[in-house]
């Protein structure tokens, strides 16, 4: 009877569901990772520098992170760089770039103030240490694309190590 | 220069599965099982669909009654271009809708065939999926009583 | 948070980028930043005044994870700062704020706020926020949500489609006064109506725009305030409240979290010149009005409100700073504005400000 409290006992009762939710974006660059993707392409690593404080940030959004004024124009940089630090990823997880153990790591281009983020090959890991020389190893000409995968990675230069205190500020 | 800016399609897509606890899940258990239940509070009045604590005194609640499953629109919108994912493919009507013994609305799709048969106020039954599994889209929608 | 806190606590100064359809060009960088800037530089600080940073932003507007955390280069915290955020609309970012400085170690705030509906299908998304269980799984739209509740008001005879339409018309009609609104202009009644509904017993005209935008206000307390500004808007009560989330279980023309909530911050204590009231439907003006008690003598939506210009996450901040403003230019003594979220009317802020 409706309205009567519910005295039979259920079988099987529900513990859970399955939600499923998708959204679809068109997501933007806006105009400076515009210029730096697009640089890419081109085999050139575009920055910005801030007009007050002189910083070169790559890639560039648009504001100077410590100052809080717009950086300006573009500034080429050098596609060779110091390791900072790094990591040996160990562990196996979803998609891989390659079987592990691999090394990534914070490489402060020549020219720039804050690192970017990339992989190292072409050294052993445990071989692979701060202040080592690095340059990129772009895709072939005809790979290339507004992405930071048209650099596949960082490889050692051979140069000696950068001095501690060349990226002493940068870590 | 904004034919410059690089743009790219972006999918955020996820499955998540969530658990139900006892009053939410006696509740889908009910639409699997081809009954709508609802949850007295102390006051008399029933909650459907049934929230865990009285939405006025914050008391726990877990009395379950039955419910019918016709009831009366007590609000509704009719949507002439159905979105993705929505209850029907054709136009249909959105409504609120107090189902008898039930002294909430819950909120679901009505398969009127036309705005002209909408009204508040008007009689809506159930319409229960093919197949069920324990999900408010157990209830495929509601239909005007009456109707074939 | 209702009058009498200890600290009294003002408006300073308020900056906003231009509501547009599409910022392509700016990333959430690039909206703040701006925002930021003309808000510190109308106040005469700099970052390094301000004791107590927040944000309002909502991460699935722009679909990825901390992208509040990115706009803080739009901000640049070095030295390091005293920051919070909402993922929410700035409005209660202010309201965090506006608690912060209850403390009185800091007499200066700054909350700015930012949104990108044109990244994704905002009405499709705003299901993101309804219950996971009985609602979600069936992705009711807003303007349908809000369909549902426009009805129940015409229903019960308080208003008339025209009365909607009217709200729409005199709304973007004001709009051409703002350099910021994004739909303004001369809306005729009649033409408006003929229009086919959306969802009926909406049309186009009662739905709000789809904005990007942005803007900051910056909060100062005691002398300070008086020090920064001429005129400073004072903020003699702030209160916010929330309904249950269902639409079923609340009475839907009657925002009772409207009425409570500007009762708590004393909007009826004394005559009030202007009120901003974040109605982004154009029948939820109506139930505002209503709720919290206004006149026809009072002037709503001097600034077109959300009906000219709705960057979600901004819209109402962008009303307590409009409605600031007009303390800051001496045209209004007593202001309130008014701030909302969730489905329907579901949670809303008040905030009442006065002139010195």
């Amino acid at each position: 009877m409706s309205g009567d409290p519910i005295t039979k006992p259920i079988t099987k009762p529900i513990t859970k569901i399955e939600t499923h939710v998708r959204f679809d974006f068109t997501i933007t660059a806006g105009k400076h990772l515009t210029s730096y993707l697009r640089g890419l392409a081109r085999k050139q690593i575009l920055g910005a520098r801030c007009d007050s404080c002189a910083k070169v940030y790559v890639p560039s959004r648009g504001s100077c992170p410590t100052c809080g004024v717009p950086t300006s124009g573009e500034v080429e940089l050098s596609d060779r760089g110091t390791v900072t630090t790094f990591c040996i990823i160990n562990i196996p997880f979803g998609r891989m770039p390659f079987d592990p153990p691999y090394a990534a790591a914070a490489i402060l281009l020549d020219g720039s103030d804050i690192p970017i983020f990339h992989l190292v090959r072409g050294i052993p890991v445990d071989e692979v240490r701060m202040g080592m020389r690095v340059k990129a190893a772009w895709v072939a000409n005809d790979q290339l694309a507004p992405t930071l995968q048209s650099i596949q990675w960082f490889e050692p230069t051979g140069e000696s190590d950068a001095p501690f205190e060349s990226y002493a500020d940068h870590l | 220069m904004t034919a410059d800016l690089l743009s790219a399609p972006y999918v955020l897509e996820y499955t998540y599965t969530r658990s139900t606890g006892p009053v939410i899940g006696r509740f889908l258990t009910g639409l699997r099982d081809g009954a709508i239940v609802g949850v007295r509070t102390a006051g008399g009045k029933v909650i459907v669909p049934p929230t865990e604590y009285d939405p006025e005194t914050g008391a726990a609640l877990g009395e379950f009654v039955d419910v019918g499953d016709a009831g009366v629109v007590t609000s509704w919108g009719w949507i002439a271009e159905p979105r993705r994912y929505q209850p029907l493919g054709r136009p249909f009507a959105w409504a609120l809708i107090r189902l008898d013994g039930a002294d909430t609305a819950m909120l679901h799709a009505v398969d009127a065939g036309s705005e002209t048969a909408m009204r508040t106020g008007m009689r809506v039954v159930v319409r229960w999926a093919e197949e069920r599994k324990g999900s408010i889209r157990d209830i495929e929608c509601f239909e005007p009583e009456g109707a074939a | 948070m209702n009058p009498g806190a200890k600290i009294d606590v003002a408006i300073v100064s308020f900056g906003q980028l231009p509501s547009r359809r599409r910022h392509i060009d700016r990333q959430e960088v690039e909206l703040v930043q701006p925002v930021v800037t003309d808000a510190l530089r109308a106040a005469g600080l700099t970052k390094a005044d301000i004791g107590f940073f927040v944000s309002g932003s909502a991460d699935y507007l722009i679909g990825r994870p901390f992208s509040f955390v990115t706009a803080l280069d739009g901000v640049a915290p070095w030295p390091p700062i005293r920051e919070s955020h909402v993922e929410m609309d700035g409005a209660w970012a202010l309201a965090e704020a506006y608690l912060r400085l209850q403390h009185g170690d800091i007499d200066t705030a700054l909350v700015y706020c930012y949104g990108k509906s044109s990244l994704g299908e905002i009405r499709d998304l705003l299901v993101a926020q309804l219950d996971p269980y009985y609602v979600a799984p069936l992705w009711p739209d807003a303007v349908s949500m809000a369909a549902l509740q426009a009805r129940v008001l015409l229903d019960q005879g308080r208003c008339s489609e025209r009365d909607m339409a009217e709200v729409a018309a005199r709304n973007r009609k004001r709009a051409a006064g703002n350099p910021n609104a994004q739909v303004a202009g001369d809306f005729d009644v009649d033409a408006i109506l003929a229009q086919p509904y959306l969802v009926s017993p909406l049309r186009k005209h009662d739905c709000p725009p789809i904005s990007d935008g942005a803007c900051a206000v910056v909060l100062a307390t005691g002398d300070r305030a008086r020090d920064l500004c001429e005129r400073p808007a004072w903020i003699r009560g702030i209160d916010h409240r929330v309904e249950a989330h269902s639409l079923g279980v609340r009475d839907l023309a009657s925002s009772a979290s409207t009425k409570r909530a500007a009762k708590e911050a004393g909007a009826g204590a004394a005559a009030i010149d202007v009120a901003e009231l974040h109605a982004p439907f154009s029948h939820q003006e109506i139930i505002l009005r209503d709720a919290i008690g206004l006149g026809d003598d009072v002037d709503v939506n001097p600034s077109g409100g959300a009906l000219a210009a709705n960057p979600v996450m901004v819209a109402g901040l962008t009303r307590i700073g409009e409605a600031a403003r007009r303390i800051h230019d001496g045209t209004a003594k007593r202001a309130l504005a008014h701030a909302t979220s969730g489905p329907c009317l579901q949670q809303n802020l008040v905030c009442v400000m006065e002139a010195g």
